[in-house]
C-alpha cells in the first residue's frame, strides 16, 4: 500500500541512436513533471486533481505531443484531444478536435464535472471551452518548426511509398509509419493512486503526424487509451488503431477482474495481445502497485512510489 | 458451429403508453429488416456484409433515432454517428458529427476499409465522404416535422434528453421526469434517449459482426459524442461475439459496456446469455441500456434494464422474435 505515480511521453520506434540533444530535455521534463506529481500527492492532493496536474505540464511542454508541440495534422492544423477518468467513481470526460485549447486535459475534466455529457468534440468543445472561459490561443501557438519539419517528412515519405509500392489492402489498415524518427511519439499521459487506493488517469495527445483531418484515436476512448476503476488505473500509447481495437486499457483492468492477475502480469498480457510495435502503457494497482510495458523500441515513461522507488527510462532496461 | 443468427434493435427505453399503432409499425420495420437479413444470410454474404445491409435500412427508414428521423441537437440540426466491427480480424471503423451523409454506417465502413484510420469525425469524416463519393443530401432531409416539434418541448422542459414520443399533450409525463430525475454522469437530467439502431450477425461460417448508428440525444450540445461509434462501449465484436447496445451512452462508456460481454466470456468463461445478464445487472450501476448479442456457435441473446427495447432475433434452425415488453 502507498501512493505510486506513472507517466509516460509516448511509446514507439524510438531509435536507440536517439540524439543526446532530443533525448535530454525529454529525460529532463520527465523527471520535473515526476517531480510535481509526487509533490502533489505528499501534499495530499486528490488523485484526479494530480493527475490533470501533470499533463497539464506536460501538455505544456513543446517536447511531447500534447498542447503545444502537438503534430500537425495533413492540412498543417492541430487537432488536440485528451481524457481523463476517476476510478471510483467511474466518471469521465473527454474532447477531441480542439485547435485553440491550451490545456486539452482540463477542458476534458470540465466535460466530466460541467456537462451531462462525457464527450465533446470539434466545433462544440471549442464553444464549450469558451463558455467555460479556459485559456485559449491562436493554434499557431501549438505549432513547433520541427513539427512543420515532421510534416513535410511525412508528406514526402507518403508519395514516395505510393510512387513505388502500390497500397495493399494490409498497408490501408496499418498507419504508415515513417522511418528515422520519433516523430509520432509523444502522447502523454499520467495514472496515480493515493494511500487511499483512490485511483485516476489521464492522457492527451497532438494524434499523429499527417493524420486526416478529423481523424479520432485512441487517447479519448474510454477503455481503448484511457482507463480507471477501482482496481486500476491505466494510459496507453502508441498506434491509435491497434489499441483501439484490442480496448487495451479496459483490458488491463478485466484481466485483473474477471481473470485474477496481477497488475504486471494483465499489463503485459494486453500489451503482448495487440501487434507487435504498436503499443505501451503506464498502470497503477489501487494497492500502490506500477507497471509500465511496452512492445515498441522504446517508451518515454517515468514513475516512482512511496517506499522511494523511482525510475525514468527510455528503452527496456537490462533487468527487463 | 452452430448456423448463422441475428438481432436488431431499434433504441431501449420505451414510453410504456406508446400507442399501440405505433408499436406495430416498430415492430413491422424491426420484422421487414430481420428478414431482409436472413436472406442476405441464406444467400451466404459475410456477417459484416449484413449487418450494413441491415442498419442502412434502419437508417434510411424515418421510424427510429438515426439517419432520416435522427433526434435534433440543441441548434435544431441534425449530427449522426456510427460505428461497424468485424469479429474475425477485429478491424473497426467509426464516424461522428455528420451532417448530409444519408447512411452514416457505410462511411463507417468505408473509414474502416479505405482510411488508415478506426474513427474521423465532423468535417473531416464528411471531406472523406465526398472523396469516397457516397451519397450526400442536404441536413434538412434528415429532420422530421416530429423531432422539430419534439425538440420545441424538450427545450421547453429544459431537458437535454427527451423521449420524443411522449405525445405533445402529455407535459406531465416530461414534468414526472424533471420531480426524479435520473443522474447522468453527476448531472440530473430527464428520459434518457432511446432508438438508437444497432444489429449483430453470425455468419454460418461463425464469424461475428456488429453495427450501430444513431442520431444521439434530442436538445444535445453540438458536439456531442455518445456511445455509439466508440468500439468497446456501443459496438464490438471479435471472435468470440458481437455485441451492439443502445440506451443511456455515458453509462455504456463508463461501463464499456459492449466489450465487457466479450470480456466475461473470455476470461470468465462465461455463456453469452450469463455474460449478458451479467453486464447488465453488474456493469450498469445507475444507468439504464439494453443490448443485442449474438456468439459464434449461432446464439443470440439480448438483455435490458429499461422498459422495454424494440427488438428482434432470428437464428437459422427457425426461431424468431420481435418485441418491445419484457
Amino acid at each position: 500500500m502507498g501512493w505510486a505515480i506513472a507517466l509516460h511521453g509516448g511509446a514507439g520506434e524510438i531509435p536507440l541512436s536517439l540524439p543526446v540533444e532530443r533525448r535530454k530535455p525529454r529525460e529532463d521534463a520527465l523527471r520535473h513533471c515526476l517531480q510535481i506529481g509526487v509533490e502533489a500527492l505528499k501534499a495530499g492532493n486528490p488523485v484526479l486533481d494530480v493527475v490533470e496536474l501533470v499533463v497539464r505540464e506536460l501538455e505544456n511542454n513543446p517536447q511531447f505531443n500534447a498542447g503545444k508541440g502537438s503534430v500537425l495534422s495533413c492540412n498543417g492544423d492541430v487537432e488536440m484531444e485528451a481524457c481523463i477518468m476517476d476510478g471510483k467513481t467511474k466518471k469521465c470526460g473527454a474532447v477531441s478536435g480542439l485547435k485553440t485549447v491550451v490545456n486539452a486535459i482540463s477542458l476534458a475534466r470540465l466535460v466530466m464535472e460541467k456537462t451531462p455529457h462525457i464527450y465533446l468534440a470539434f466545433d462544440g468543445a471549442e464553444a464549450f471551452a469558451r463558455e467555460q472561459g479556459v485559456e485559449t490561443v491562436d493554434s499557431s501557438y501549438f505549432v513547433t518548426p520541427e513539427n512543420i519539419e515532421r510534416l513535410n517528412q511525412a508528406k514526402e515519405a507518403n508519395r514516395t511509398q505510393l510512387d513505388y509500392t502500390p497500397p495493399t489492402p494490409k498497408d490501408l489498415n496499418n498507419e504508415k509509419s515513417i522511418p528515422n524518427g520519433d516523430s509520432q511519439l509523444g502522447t502523454v499521459g499520467c495514472v496515480a493512486v493515493d494511500n487511499e487506493g483512490n485511483l485516476a488517469t489521464a492522457t492527451s495527445t497532438g494524434g499523429f503526424v499527417n493524420k486526416m483531418v478529423g481523424r479520432i484515436g485512441d487517447t479519448p476512448i474510454i477503455g481503448a487509451g484511457t482507463y480507471a476503476n477501482n482496481l486500476c488505473a491505466v494510459s496507453a500509447t502508441g498506434k491509435g488503431e491497434a489499441i483501439i481495437r484490442g480496448t487495451v486499457a479496459r483490458d488491463v483492468a478485466a484481466l485483473m477482474e474477471f481473470k485474477g492477475l496481477s497488475l504486471k502480469d494483465a499489463a503485459a498480457y494486453a500489451v503482448d495481445s495487440v501487434p507487435k510495435g504498436t503499443a505501451g502503457l503506464i498502470a497503477v494497482s489501487a494497492t500502490g502497485e506500477v507497471t509500465m510495458p511496452f512492445n515498441t523500441l522504446g517508451m518515454f515513461r517515468a514513475c516512482a512510489t512511496e517506499d522511494g522507488y523511482s525510475e525514468i527510462g527510455i528503452w527496456p532496461s537490462i533487468k527487463n | 458451429m452452430g448456423g448463422w443468427a441475428i438481432a436488431v434493435h431499434g433504441g431501449a427505453g420505451v414510453d410504456p403508453n406508446l400507442p399501440l399503432e405505433r408499436q406495430e409499425q416498430a415492430k413491422q420495420l424491426l420484422t421487414r429488416c430481420l428478414n431482409l437479413g436472413i436472406s442476405a444470410l441464406r444467400s451466404n454474404l459475410p456477417a459484416i456484409d449484413v449487418v450494413e445491409l441491415v442498419v442502412r435500412e434502419l437508417e434510411t427508414d424515418p421510424f427510429f433515432n438515426s439517419g432520416r428521423g435522427s433526434a435534433l441537437t440543441e441548434k435544431g440540426t441534425v449530427e449522426m454517428e456510427a460505428s461497424i466491427m468485424d469479429g474475425p480480424k477485429r478491424r473497426c471503423g467509426a464516424v461522428s458529427g455528420l451532417t448530409t451523409v444519408k447512411n452514416p454506417i457505410s462511411l463507417a465502413r468505408l473509414v474502416m476499409e479505405k482510411s488508415p484510420h478506426s474513427y474521423l469525425a465532423f468535417s473531416g469524416a464528411e471531406d472523406f465522404a465526398r472523396q469516397q463519393g457516397v451519397e450526400v443530401v442536404d441536413n434538412e432531409y434528415f429532420i422530421t416535422k416530429e423531432n422539430v416539434g419534439m425538440l420545441k418541448l424538450a427545450k421547453e422542459a429544459k431537458t437535454i434528453l427527451f423521449d420524443y414520443r411522449i405525445p405533445t399533450a402529455g407535459l406531465e409525463t416530461c414534468s414526472a421526469g424533471v420531480d426524479s430525475p435520473i443522474v447522468m454522469n453527476g448531472l440530473p437530467i430527464s428520459v434518457y434517449a432511446p432508438e438508437t439502431v444497432g444489429c449483430v450477425v453470425v455468419d454460418s461460417q461463425g464469424r461475428c459482426a456488429a453495427a450501430t448508428s444513431t442520431g444521439g440525444l434530442m436538445n444535445k450540445m453540438t458536439g456531442r459524442i455518445g456511445d455509439s461509434p466508440l468500439i468497446g462501449a456501443g459496438t464490438y465484436a471479435c471472435d468470440l461475439c458481437g455485441v451492439s447496445c443502445t440506451g443511456e451512452g455515458e453509462a455504456i462508456i463508463r461501463g464499456t459496456l459492449a466489450r465487457e460481454v466479450a470480456a466475461v466470456m473470455e476470461y470468465k468463461g462465461l455463456g453469452l446469455q450469463e455474460a449478458v445478464d451479467f453486464v447488465i445487472k453488474q456493469r450498469l450501476d445507475e444507468g439504464q441500456a439494453g443490448l443485442i448479442a449474438v456468439s459464434r456457435n449461432g446464439e443470440v441473446a439480448c438483455g435490458f434494464n429499461t422498459t422495454g427495447m424494440f427488438r428482434g432475433c432470428a437464428t437459422e434452425d427457425g426461431f424468431m422474435e420481435v418485441g418491445i415488453w419484457e
